[in-house]
């Protein structure tokens, strides 16, 4: 028989590395159904036992107010798991334990798991499990996860308790609370109303009004009978106490002050984490320390990966010149290998790798330290002026690397009208897979410039995304600005092996992207570009192929910003992924990696291309990114605003800075 | 007096919150019930305060922070 286990904790309390190191790669990650919450289980196996465990969405109660409280709140009494391991931060244990006291209410077998130890001690605080575990009535063991301390001792736990009988919490409320407990445990059992449920939990459940409950309880039999006698027994009360919610939790903080007095030793004074703070949120300096560590993140990125892509680059411009002509089959070797082969687009987009990698390192020691939620704060006045949270800002960040993970995590921003203005500005964000179109663009026409061209366009990425916003709310969503409250996690050492396996894993990702969807892009392009229009057979003169037919019926739409027919061909094709615009380009030039700057230069004025990347940063998100926010919004609807709007603007600025470039500059 | 009010690295006893209901029962849940002592460790106009609750740091809007009443502690 399997045993089932479910992690419970506060967010950033290193659940998820104990549910890594438990599980290590036995694990499916996806979407609780109908909920935009990421659900991850997985299994591993202990002196021949099987253990499930399922990571609960980090929570800070469980009320019934949230879709990740409920999530995990449904999940402990529907499923019942054997057992339930809430994981603590020692180091903040006083408000960590209020998550403990709900949980213990629930009534099930529980362990808890005093994780980073380390911290704790390091702040001068000493805590002593054994007297800890006898007041709360359930087994405590210490880890420090990164280290892997304590995990062996949390398996055979695990499975301890899981055979052991029914825990009893020693966890009493005053005299009042727990009369009241009493009485509507009695009547619970008088009127014998969901029995599978902990009477006690039940109780409390009612006491707090907790509107699931009630409902529940009002559409059984007898049901408002009963509920008319709950509210007898919570009148007296609720004449001392006032609103009882409120009151419960003042006393669940009270007997955990009780618990904290007699367990823990020492007082948490200003940590490092503080003092690092003291800096990094400085009034004034703390916007410029953001906005050089993101400069540096990107400087650092073109740096480490430029050596490399060129390398790369080389490889495949002998690699092309080698394959010429080698499976004997004039078409395929045209097809593949030929002057508008396949082989050069898709070494074109491979030799950006290396940027891809080392963006996505630099992005992972940062999110690591904990910086991401400095960042929040300190844009939080910032993006109010605009009538957006500070929250806002963390999917802008993450959206550097790629939309979709850009999208996917506005799901920290907790009102529905702020999220939805973050999805549908994030495509705005310059990408990882943009930024190889315009390294390898800015390359060929400001060689020395190339850092400020595209620090040009992160910036009107940037101010682009603020005005739609500013527009969405001004218009469409006139709502408040939600309250910022946002825990900030202690800074901690980045850790260099989560940085390289994240690395290799969007190192593998773009390059299994390039085999496959990228691929497949071009060889359509490449097809169409060797298919005759009028004869449907083969042709060595692009001039005449389909595509060249498809390209030049287009072309007039963007005649005004001086595209030839091969530019108009490869933003269409990037619709399925932006590293197919490079790709397509240097495909119908023909032209490989390492000619491409040159040609490229020699046909178009910088102007001209400086439009052209504007319009590649603007118009419509790749197929993958609009997924994502049909699946994030749950509405069509924003999914075609999205892409109409992006059309528009990117046609509008595109053209507005050509003409202004004109006048600028008059010679180009 | 507000605890936007109150200086970087001073303490302060929480008196009341007033403002909607879900908000208050937010606060109150991390940490912010009556008679808890908070720790202001970084507060500048404008923009969010950081306090130190219950051992835990938390950010705080402005807004938010004109809502919370303490009493300043000597």
């Amino acid at each position: 028989m399997t045993v089932k286990v479910a992690l419970v904790g506060n967010p950033n309390v290193g659940k998820s590395v104990i549910f890594n190191n438990l599980t290590g790669s036995h694990q499916h990650i996806g979407n609780w159904p109908g909920k935009t919450v990421e659900k991850k289980e997985g299994i591993f196996e202990y002196n021949d036992k099987e253990v499930y465990v399922i990571d609960l969405p980090g929570i800070y109660s469980l009320t019934a107010y949230s879709v990740e409280e409920l999530i995990a709140r449904d999940y402990i009494i529907e499923e019942k798991p054997d057992v339930i391991v809430v994981i603590i931060d020692a180091s903040n244990i006083e408000r960590n334990l209020y998550l403990v006291l709900q949980v213990l209410e629930l009534g099930a077998k529980t362990l808890l798991v005093l994780n980073k130890m380390d911290l704790a001690e390091a702040s001068n605080l000493h805590i002593d499990a054994m007297e800890l575990g006898k007041l709360l009535g359930i087994p405590v063991i210490q880890t420090v996860a990164p280290k892997k301390i304590g995990m062996d001792e949390l398996r055979r736990k695990i499975l301890e308790i899981a055979k052991a009988k029914k825990q009893l919490t020693k966890i009493r409320y005053s005299s009042d609370f727990e009369e009241a407990i009493d009485r509507i445990t009695k009547l619970l059992e008088d009127y014998k109303l969901h029995e599978e449920y902990s009477r006690r939990w039940l109780a409390i459940k009612l006491l707090e009004g907790d509107k699931v409950i009630i409902e529940k309880i009002r559409k059984t039999a007898k049901g408002k009978e009963f509920l008319k006698r709950v509210e007898k027994i919570k009148e007296l009360l609720e004449q001392k106490y006032g609103n009882l919610e409120m009151a419960l939790i003042d006393e669940r903080y009270r007997v955990i002050k009780c618990i904290v007095e007699k367990v823990v030793k020492g007082e948490k004074t200003l940590t490092a984490s503080d003092y690092l703070d003291q800096a990094l949120l400085d009034k004034y300096l703390g916007i410029p320390i953001f906005i050089s560590i993101l400069w540096a993140m990107f400087q650092f990125t073109f740096i480490v990966s430029t050596p490399f892509s060129d390398i790369l680059g080389d490889f495949f411009t002998i690699l092309s010149e080698r394959m010429a002509g080698i499976t004997g089959f004039t078409r395929i070797d045209y097809l593949l290998f030929g002057e508008y082969g396949v082989l050069n687009g898709i070494g074109m987009v491979i030799s950006f790798v290396p940027l891809i990698m080392t963006l996505y390192f630099a992005m992972s020691l940062l999110e690591d330290f904990g910086y991401l939620a400095r960042a929040a704060f300190l844009m939080d006045k910032v993006m109010r002026k605009l009538g957006l949270t500070g929250r806002s800002i963390i999917p802008m960040i993450l959206g550097f690397g790629c939309n979709i993970a850009g999208v996917y995590s506005t799901r920290i921003i907790p009102t529905e009208e702020d999220r939805i203005i973050a999805i549908v500005t994030n495509p705005l964000m310059l990408c990882s897979a943009r930024l190889v179109v315009f390294t390898a663009i800015a390359t060929a026409f400001w060689s020395s410039a190339v850092g400020s061209i595209l620090l040009s366009l992160y910036i009107i990425g940037i101010v682009l995304a603020i005005l739609i916003a500013l527009m969405l709310k001004r218009f469409i969503f006139r709502g408040i600005t939600s309250p910022f409250i946002m825990e900030l996690p202690p800074y901690q050492m980045p850790s260099l092996k989560v940085a390289v396996t994240q690395m290799w894993i969007k190192g593998s990702l773009f390059f299994k992207k390039a085999g496959t969807i990228v691929f497949l892009g071009l060889l359509i392009v490449g097809f169409l570009a060797t298919t005759d229009a009028s004869t449907l057979s083969f042709t060595n003169d692009i001039e005449y192929s389909l595509v060249a037919v498809i390209g030049h019926k287009l072309q007039p739409i963007f005649t005004p910003l001086n595209w030839d027919w091969r530019l108009v061909v490869a933003i269409i094709f990037g619709f399925i992924a932006k590293e197919i615009v490079i790709g397509t380009t240097a495909m119908l030039y023909g032209v490989s990696e390492e000619e491409f700057s040159i040609f490229l230069a020699s046909h178009y004025d910088p102007v001209t291309m400086y439009a052209y990347m504007l319009f590649v940063l603007i118009y419509v998100p790749c197929i993958a990114t609009l997924a994502a926010v049909k699946h994030e919004t749950q509405s069509w609807k924003w999914v075609i605003f999205t892409i109409v709007y992006e059309t528009l603007l990117a046609y509008t600025i595109s053209l507005i800075i050509l003409f202004l470039g004109r006048i600028v500059f008059p010679g180009v | 007096m507000p605890l936007a009010f109150l200086p970087e690295g001073t303490k302060g006893i929480v008196k009341s919150i007033v403002g909607g209901f879900g908000m208050r029962r937010r606060l109150y849940e991390l940490g912010f019930t009556e008679g808890t002592e908070v720790w202001v460790i970084k507060s500048g106009r404008p923009g969010p305060i950081l306090v130190s609750v219950r051992g835990s740091r938390l950010a705080i809007g402005r807004g938010v922070a004109m809502k919370i009443f303490v009493e300043v502690v000597a």
